[in-house]
């Protein structure tokens, strides 16, 4: 037997402090990122820092955004929806149709709003009612939203909207701060407090990263699931809203491809895309780094393909960098 | 980790800015096309890239989304907006969803019109297109007409019967018949619905029904590619001609073996050129009205009608001296 050291020994509350774990953030990364694309900018082209110019810039990327926030919270707690897209097209075709039937703007934002939350909810109960995987039943349902459109609508449009429906995607509230933009920072507030601040937050968080643990522990696995599904097609109802009224018309191929664009938004947010982990700050940053990105790339009139891969690189980059980083600390120190 | 980070963006951002840098010119005009990669439209760029050279101290953006979408051509738009160029020249995706974009930009001073894929009239001052009906309807008899100095029998195979395009073309080819050419005879117009096997077995008909037909003119891309295979197949080359409204990239082959003469289609790097041509003049404080003329350089000009719309030019024709060429272009 040895004896118990006498001197008391010093156990820290914490392996890493709450300072160094802030800094080396993935939000705090991507900020760092954020600004150093923001003064790359402004020195690439002339253009770049002018108020309208970055009051327009920023149309490029709320609509995607404001998806993004509640997508962020359906990847966070392990499921994925890819429909998104077709929701927007059917929520502005259903808007379309119902200004046929007279229906004035504020019945327009109030029906494109409740398509959304009847796709979304329609997403979830299948996934938690039957059991299905998420990744399957979206990519069904991403054909079946924008299909009923392309029924509806064939190679027609509507248009015609109320002079007072277009301020929703093309109005400002004060000076070049455009309604679209109050309104992604509001939600991106709501969404924080959702995420970080509350019950359902934390449950979120649990059911991501062990849903058999989540359900022993009495969380409501399906309920939340089920509710977040219903976010993300609010949110898109909510970006149909603001794309029909910015575009002036209805077409069934409204926002194609947008699924990726969002869903690589939140996985440059720093989103575990297996569930888990991830932030509303980073998903934030993340967009204005893609709004920044490819608005910068474009005062430069570089082609749109070259912008895509600028923003694949981009991604693994800032996916793939900490991982190396981090088998290269391992090394040095072994 | 963040330095190693900065390091890579700094380098491909230095790449792209060297490389895409403007050099200061006097006018600068955007050239918006629905999708970069495609050989029409870069054939179009060429052709706006030679009426910038002509006219002198004009810089041409050439630009596009990568897929061929309304909400790409918008970010574009933006960005062309900040850069407060002069002139806006688009084949648009949407003619509804680009009208807010467009007006933002005639709003903030920039000339803007549409080609080939056209705005609703309030987005834009002016659109040309690459032809007009009754110049497609005369050409289509006249490319057979030129090959039959004695006159004969001539058929044409169209795409859908309810195809709005082809319809009017025909309507307006049947409207010139009797005055400039009255030795031509239509016989019969058949439908093949843009479906190769459909339209093979129309073709087959056709020669079947009029043993002294002289040549099929097929107003689609499908039908006159099937007609000049069935010739082909049928050993019929120098009894009957095929012709009609043809891709030459897909049709070169029967130039080639002279299952045909000529064929005709809009000519992208004319239509680019001319597109240059009228958004100078707009940047440069010429009004877009009705019945205004207005030049097309080399192309000659063009004449506004009530929607401010305007015809380039009666399609382009391709013969054994320009397929080859052409048919490396689209």
């Amino acid at each position: 037997m040895t004896e118990l050291p006498s001197k008391s020994r010093n156990i820290p509350d914490r392996l890493v402090s709450p300072i160094k774990t802030a800094l080396f953030s993935w939000p705090t990364l991507l900020l760092a990122v954020a600004i150093f694309i923001f003064i790359l900018n402004s020195f690439a082209s002339p253009y770049f820092l002018s108020a309208w110019s970055l009051s327009d810039a920023t149309f490029n990327f709320t609509e995607k955004a404001l998806i993004a926030l509640a997508m962020a919270l359906l990847i966070v707690s392990g499921e994925i929806d890819l429909s998104v897209a077709g929701i927007i097209a059917l929520a502005s075709t259903i808007m379309g149709l119902a200004l046929q039937f007279g229906v004035d703007t504020p019945g327009l934002v109030v029906i494109g709003i409740l398509t959304g939350l009847v796709c979304g909810a329609f997403n979830g109960a299948l996934v938690t009612g039957l059991g299905l995987p998420s990744i399957v039943v979206t990519i069904g349902t991403m054909s079946l939203f924008r299909g009923i459109s392309f029924i509806i609508l064939g190679d027609q449009a509507f248009k015609g909207y109320p002079e007072s429906f277009a301020f929703f995607g093309q109005g400002y509230v004060w000076w070049v701060i455009s309604f679209e933009f109050v309104l992604f920072l509001l939600s991106a507030a709501i969404f924080y407090v959702l995420l970080h601040r509350t019950n359902f937050g934390r449950h979120i968080f649990v059911i991501g990263n062990n849903p058999v643990a989540a359900r022993f522990s009495g969380v409501r696995v399906e309920r939340v699931k089920f509710v977040l599904f219903c976010l993300t097609g609010l949110m898109a109802g909510v970006a149909a809203v603001l794309l029909t009224s910015r575009l002036g018309s209805t077409r069934p191929s409204i926002a194609t491809g947008w699924e990726l664009g969002i869903i690589t938004m939140v996985v440059l947010g720093g989103v575990n895309i297996l569930g888990g982990t991830g932030s509303i700050q980073g998903v934030v940053i993340a967009a204005f780094v893609m709004g920044l990105v490819t608005f910068g790339l474009g005062l430069l009139n570089v082609p749109g393909i070259v912008m895509s891969i600028f923003i694949g690189a981009l991604l693994i980059g800032v996916i793939a960098l900490p991982i190396l980083l981090t088998r290269l600390h391992d090394r040095v120190s072994r | 980790m963040s330095k190693i980070n900065k390091l890579v963006t700094a380098l491909a951002f230095s790449v792209v800015a060297m490389t895409a840098m403007p050099a200061q010119a006097q006018t600068r005009i955007a050239l918006v096309v629905k999708s970069l990669g495609n050989g029409f439209f870069d054939a179009a760029a060429k052709g706006a890239e030679e009426a910038a050279a002509e006219i002198g101290d004009i810089e041409i953006i050439y630009t596009g989304p990568t897929s061929a979408t309304a909400e790409g051509q918008i970010e574009i738009i933006n960005a062309l907006i900040a850069q407060n160029v002069d002139a806006i020249a688009i084949s648009a995706n949407d003619p509804d969803a680009l009208v807010p974009a467009l007006r933002k930009a005639m709003d903030r001073g920039i000339a803007v019109i549409s080609w080939d894929s056209g705005v609703a009239p309030e987005g834009r001052q002016m659109h040309l297109n690459p032809s007009d009906t009754d110049l497609i309807g005369e050409t289509i008899i006249k490319l057979a007409a030129d090959y039959l100095p004695d006159g004969g029998d001539v058929a044409i195979l169209s795409a859908s019967s309810t195809a709005a395009n082809q319809n009017a073309w025909i309507a307006a080819a049947e409207a010139i018949l009797p005055t400039k050419f009255p030795n031509i005879n239509l016989v019969a117009t058949v439908y093949g619905d843009d479906d190769s096997v459909k339209s093979t077995d129309q073709a087959k008909g056709l020669i079947a029904s009029y043993p002294d037909l002289k040549a099929i003119i097929a107003p689609t891309t499908v039908g006159v590619v099937a007609a000049a295979q069935v010739v082909t197949d049928m050993d019929l080359i120098g009894k009957i001609n095929v012709t009609g409204l043809a891709l030459p990239s897909e049709f070169k082959q029967f130039i080639n073996n002279g299952a045909s003469q000529a064929v005709a289609l809009w000519n992208p790097i004319d239509l680019g050129y001319s597109a240059v041509y009228l958004a100078n003049a707009l940047a440069g404080g010429e009004t877009a009205v009705p019945g205004a003329t207005l030049s097309i350089g080399r192309v000659g000009e063009v004449t506004l009608d009530d929607t401010n719309s305007a015809a380039m030019a009666a399609p382009f024709t391709f013969d054994a001296s320009n397929i080859e060429e052409f048919s490396k272009i689209y």
